[in-house]
C-alpha cells in the first residue's frame, strides 16, 4: 500500500481529445479511463491505493522536475538522481499522427525514458485494474506480442523494452540506463475491434508528429498579450478536454477529487455542463479556435434538441443523458474522501440559467458568421417560451446545491439574458416568427423583479436570492451578460459587498457564503470573474491586472488549475484540471487585452491630437 | 438454380450474420469483426477498412451462399436443419482452420512467432479466435448458424 497520497496539483494531464490520463510527478499514471472520458478507469490509484497504475521511475532516490514540451501536451518529467538523470516523455499520439501505411490503435499511450547523464537504475510497474477495479482480468505474456490484459472482450496491450516479468496481479521490469540509452513502452487499448499493435520502433516518429500536431494547433491561437503563455496553456488544457468526435467539452477528466479533503463533496465531472456554454463559445472564438467553437455549438444544439424545450444540467459527450449516479463502494476515495461517485445526479436538477447560456452561445455563433436552420430557430423559440412560462420557478441554480430550490438571482439574470438575446436575434433577422411582445414583456418583468427583490437596500447590493441577504460570486457575471454596466453604482457597491462577504484572502473568493462550521476552498473561476469584472470597467486596468496576476500563482508548476484553491495552503482542491477555471482565465485575459487596446487607442488618440 | 433467391437470401443471411457479430462487439462480448479484418488487408485506415471490408464481406457472403446452394441441389433438398448444420460446419471451419490461416495471408496481421513490424500491426485471432474475447467462438457459431438457417429455410430447391 502506498504510504502517502500525491497532492492533486502534483498531477499533469496528457490526452488525445478523446480521453485523458493523469501522471504524477513520480512518473506514475494514476488515472486513465478508456476509450473515452466517462468510460470506466483502468488505472484508478488516484482514488484508491489498489485502483491500478503504471509507473516508470528510478529505483534510487531522486528529485523530479517537469514541464510540457513548449506549446504541446507532451509531458516531460526529469528525474535527477545522484548518479545521473533520466527524462520520461509521456503522451497520447494524436489521431492525426498516422504514419504512412500504419494502422492506428483505438487508444494509445507512449512513454519514452531517455538517459541524459550518468547511469540510472529504473523500474517499470504496471498494475491494471479494469472497470474501476471491479472486472476480473487475466494477464498473459505473449512473447513478441507483449503482455495482454484481457477483461472480457476488452484488451489492454503493454509492449516495452524493459525486460518484463508477469505476475497474476501486475507486471514489473527493471533496467539500468546509461547516458544516450532509451527505453520505450506503449500501452494500447482495444474495446470493440481487433487490436492494432504499436511497434516500439515507431515511438519517436509518433512523438515528432504529436509535437508537430500540437504546435500547429497552437500556432492558430490568436492572443498577443503578456498573458499569452497562460492563455496558450489554458487553451491546450481545454483542447484536451474537448471530445473531438462530437465537440463536447467535459468539465474535468476526473471524478470524486474532493472539494473538501476527507469529506463527501466528491462529484463526477466527466460530463458536459451547459452552464459553461456561453463562456466556452466566447473564449474559443476569442482566441481564434473557430472550428472548435463551431463544433461545440453543433454539439450543444444537438444535445439540447433531444430534451427540448426542457434542458438538463449536463449531458455526456455524445449529448445523451448520463447513467444515474452510483457509488464505487470499496474504494477509499482520495485521502479517504468518500464516496467515490460515478455518474452525476445533478442531471435531474432544474437550472434556469442554462437557457440563457445556450441562447447566448447561439448568439455568439451568429455573431461569428454562423447561421441557424429552421429546426434550430424552432428550438430557440421553444426555449424562449419555456423561459416565459418558468422564470418564476425556484431552481437549484448554478452551484447545484443538493437541497431545496430557491429563487436565485443569477438564474433570473440568465432568464433575462435568454429573452434579451432572442429579441436581438429576431431584430437582426436571425430568428423568425418569435413572439416578440411576449418575450419583451417577460424580459421587463424579470428586470423589475431583480431590481426590486434581488437588490437589498440595507446591504446596498444585489443578493444571491430574492428577498435574501446572502452573496453569490456568480453575480459578478451580471455585466458579462449585459444586464448592467460594470461601473453602474449598484454594481459597484455589489462588488464591494461581494469582496467583504466572499473574500478568502488575496485575490481568492468563495463562491457563496458558507454555512457556519462548514469548510470549502475558494472557487478558482470566481477570482477570474472578478478580474474580468474589473477589466470590463468595474475598476481600473491596473486593478484588474493586479487581481489577475495574483490568481496565477495558484496554478501548479505546469500552469494547471483545479476547481478550488485551499485558502490556507494554496493547494488545489476538487476535480483536476478544470475546464471551467481555464475558461475563466482565457475570458479574463481576453477582457484585459481588450481594455489595454481601448486605453492604448485612447492614449494614441490623445497624443495624436496633442 | 434460382439466381434471384440466391442473391436475395444470400444478402439477407449475410446482413443478419454481420448484424449479430456487430451486436456482439457493441455489447462487449467479442472484438471479432470480419469486415474490419477483411478491409484492413486493403487499407490501414480504420474507418475506410470497415467500409471496404463490409462490401468484401457481402460478396463473400454471396459466394459462400453459392456453396450452400450447391450442396442443397446436390442433396436434392434444403431446410432449416440442413442449413443450420451447414452453418455449424461453416463456423467450425472459420474458427479452427480459417483463423489459423489468416495471419499468413493477411498483409497487416502480426504473426506471433515473428513479432510486430511497422506493417504487421493487427492482432491475430488465435485458436478459435479467442484473442478477440472468450465469447467469440460462441458468438461466431451462433451467427453462422443463423446464416445457414436463413439460407436453408428460405431457399427452395424445387
Amino acid at each position: 500500500m502506498r504510504e502517502t497520497w500525491h497532492s492533486i496539483d502534483d498531477y499533469a494531464i496528457i490526452g488525445n481529445c478523446r480521453s485523458a490520463a493523469l501522471v504524477s510527478r513520480t512518473g506514475s499514471i494514476d488515472w486513465l479511463c478508456w476509450p473515452r472520458f466517462d468510460s470506466p478507469s483502468v488505472f484508478g490509484r488516484l482514488l484508491d491505493p489498489e485502483g491500478g497504475s503504471w509507473s516508470i521511475a528510478p529505483t534510487v532516490p531522486y528529485r523530479s522536475t517537469r514541464r510540457y514540451l513548449p506549446e504541446t501536451n507532451v509531458l516531460e518529467t526529469t528525474f535527477h538522481c545522484p548518479g545521473g538523470s533520466v527524462r520520461l516523455l509521456d503522451f497520447m499520439p494524436l489521431q492525426g499522427a498516422r504514419l504512412d501505411d500504419s494502422a492506428v490503435p483505438e487508444q494509445e499511450i507512449v512513454r519514452i525514458l531517455v538517459c541524459d547523464r550518468g547511469e540510472v537504475p529504473v523500474t517499470l510497474r504496471y498494475v491494471p485494474r479494469p472497470h474501476y477495479g471491479m472486472k476480473r482480468f487475466r494477464l498473459r505474456e505473449r512473447g513478441r506480442l507483449g503482455v495482454r490484459t484481457e477483461a472480457g472482450a476488452e484488451l489492454f496491450l503493454l509492449e516495452s523494452e524493459f525486460g518484463l516479468k508477469v505476475a497474476p496481479d501486475g507486471v514489473s521490469g527493471c533496467a539500468t540506463l546509461r547516458a544516450g540509452e532509451r527505453l520505450r513502452s506503449t500501452l494500447v487499448h482495444a474495446s470493440q475491434w481487433p487490436a492494432v499493435f504499436s511497434p516500439l520502433t515507431q515511438a519517436e516518429q509518433k512523438l515528432d508528429q504529436t509535437v508537430s500536431g500540437w504546435r500547429a494547433w497552437t500556432l492558430r491561437l490568436r492572443f498577443h498579450g503578456p498573458e499569452r503563455d497562460w492563455v496558450v496553456r489554458s487553451a491546450l488544457v481545454l483542447r484536451l478536454l474537448v471530445f473531438a468526435p462530437s465537440g463536447a467539452v467535459v468539465g474535468a477528466p476526473t471524478t470524486s477529487l474532493p472539494e473538501r479533503v476527507g469529506a463527501d463533496l466528491n462529484w463526477d465531472y466527466r460530463y458536459c455542463w451547459l452552464r459553461d456554454a456561453s463562456m466556452t463559445v466566447r473564449a474559443l472564438f476569442g482566441i481564434g479556435c473557430g472550428a472548435e467553437a463551431d463544433s461545440f455549438v453543433s454539439w450543444l444544439l444537438h444535445a439540447t434538441r433531444l430534451t427540448r424545450p426542457e434542458l438538463r444540467v449536463l449531458y455526456d459527450v455524445f449529448g445523451n443523458l448520463p447513467r444515474g449516479e452510483r457509488e464505487r463502494t470499496g474504494w477509499s476515495g482520495y485521502r479517504e474522501s468518500r464516496p467515490v461517485r460515478l455518474g452525476n445526479a445533478a442531471d435531474n436538477q432544474l437550472q434556469l440559467d442554462v437557457y440563457g447560456e445556450v441562447i447566448d452561445a447561439a448568439t455568439h455563433f451568429i455573431a461569428h458568421g454562423g447561421e441557424f436552420d429552421p429546426e434550430t430557430e424552432r428550438m430557440l423559440r421553444a426555449f424562449g417560451e419555456y423561459v416565459c412560462r418558468n422564470w418564476e420557478q425556484p431552481d437549484e441554480g448554478i452551484w447545484e446545491p443538493r437541497g431545496e430550490r430557491r429563487r436565485n438571482t443569477h438564474s433570473l439574470v440568465l432568464c433575462w439574458a435568454a429573452l434579451d438575446r432572442l429579441l436581438k436575434l429576431a431584430r437582426g433577422g436571425n430568428l423568425h416568427r418569435a413572439p416578440l411582445e411576449r418575450f419583451a414583456m417577460n424580459r421587463e418583468m424579470i428586470r423589475e423583479v431583480i431590481e426590486s427583490r434581488a437588490w437589498n437596500e440595507q446591504k446596498r447590493s444585489y443578493v444571491a436570492t430574492l428577498d435574501g441577504d446572502g452573496m453569490d460570486a456568480a453575480l459578478l457575471l451580471m455585466p458579462w451578460y449585459g444586464y448592467i454596466a460594470p461601473d453602474h453604482p449598484r454594481m459597484q457597491s455589489t462588488w464591494q459587498f461581494l469582496r467583504r462577504e466572499l473574500g478568502a484572502g488575496g485575490s481568492l473568493l468563495y463562491r457563496y457564503r458558507l454555512p457556519p462550521g462548514s469548510r470549502e476552498g475558494a472557487f478558482g473561476i470566481c477570482s477570474f470573474w472578478a478580474a474580468e469584472y474589473l477589466a470590463a470597467g468595474g475598476g481600473s486596468l491596473d486593478e484588474a491586472q493586479r487581481w489577475f496576476d495574483a490568481v496565477l500563482p495558484h496554478a501548479n508548476d505546469l500552469g494547471l488549475f483545479g476547481e478550488e484553491i485551499d485558502p490556507t495552503t494554496g493547494r488545489v482542491l476538487g476535480n483536476f484540471p478544470q475546464a471551467f477555471t481555464h475558461l475563466g482565465l482565457i475570458s479574463a485575459a481576453l477582457r484585459l487585452a481588450e481594455r489595454r487596446g481601448v486605453e492604448t487607442g485612447a492614449a494614441d488618440e490623445t497624443r495624436r491630437r496633442a | 438454380m434460382n439466381v434471384g433467391a440466391w442473391l436475395l437470401w444470400g444478402f439477407a443471411a449475410t446482413v443478419l450474420l454481420t448484424t449479430l457479430m456487430a451486436a456482439g462487439q457493441g455489447l462487449g462480448y467479442t472484438r471479432m469483426s470480419i469486415p474490419y479484418m477483411l478491409g484492413a488487408a486493403f487499407t490501414p485506415h480504420r474507418e475506410r477498412a470497415k467500409v471496404a471490408g463490409f462490401f468484401v464481406h457481402l460478396v463473400n457472403g454471396w459466394l459462400f451462399a453459392l456453396v450452400y446452394i450447391a450442396a442443397f441441389h446436390t442433396l436434392g433438398r434444403s431446410g432449416v436443419v440442413l442449413g443450420g448444420l451447414m452453418g455449424f460446419v461453416h463456423a467450425a471451419f472459420v474458427l479452427t482452420v480459417g483463423m489459423r490461416l489468416v495471419p499468413g495471408m493477411h498483409p497487416r496481421m502480426a504473426v506471433e512467432e515473428q513479432g510486430l513490424s511497422e506493417k504487421r500491426q493487427l492482432e491475430p485471432p488465435g485458436f478459435l479466435a479467442l484473442n478477440y474475447g472468450r465469447a467469440t467462438p460462441v458468438w461466431t457459431t451462433v451467427a453462422h448458424l443463423i446464416y445457414g438457417l436463413v439460407l436453408g429455410g428460405f431457399y427452395s430447391v424445387g
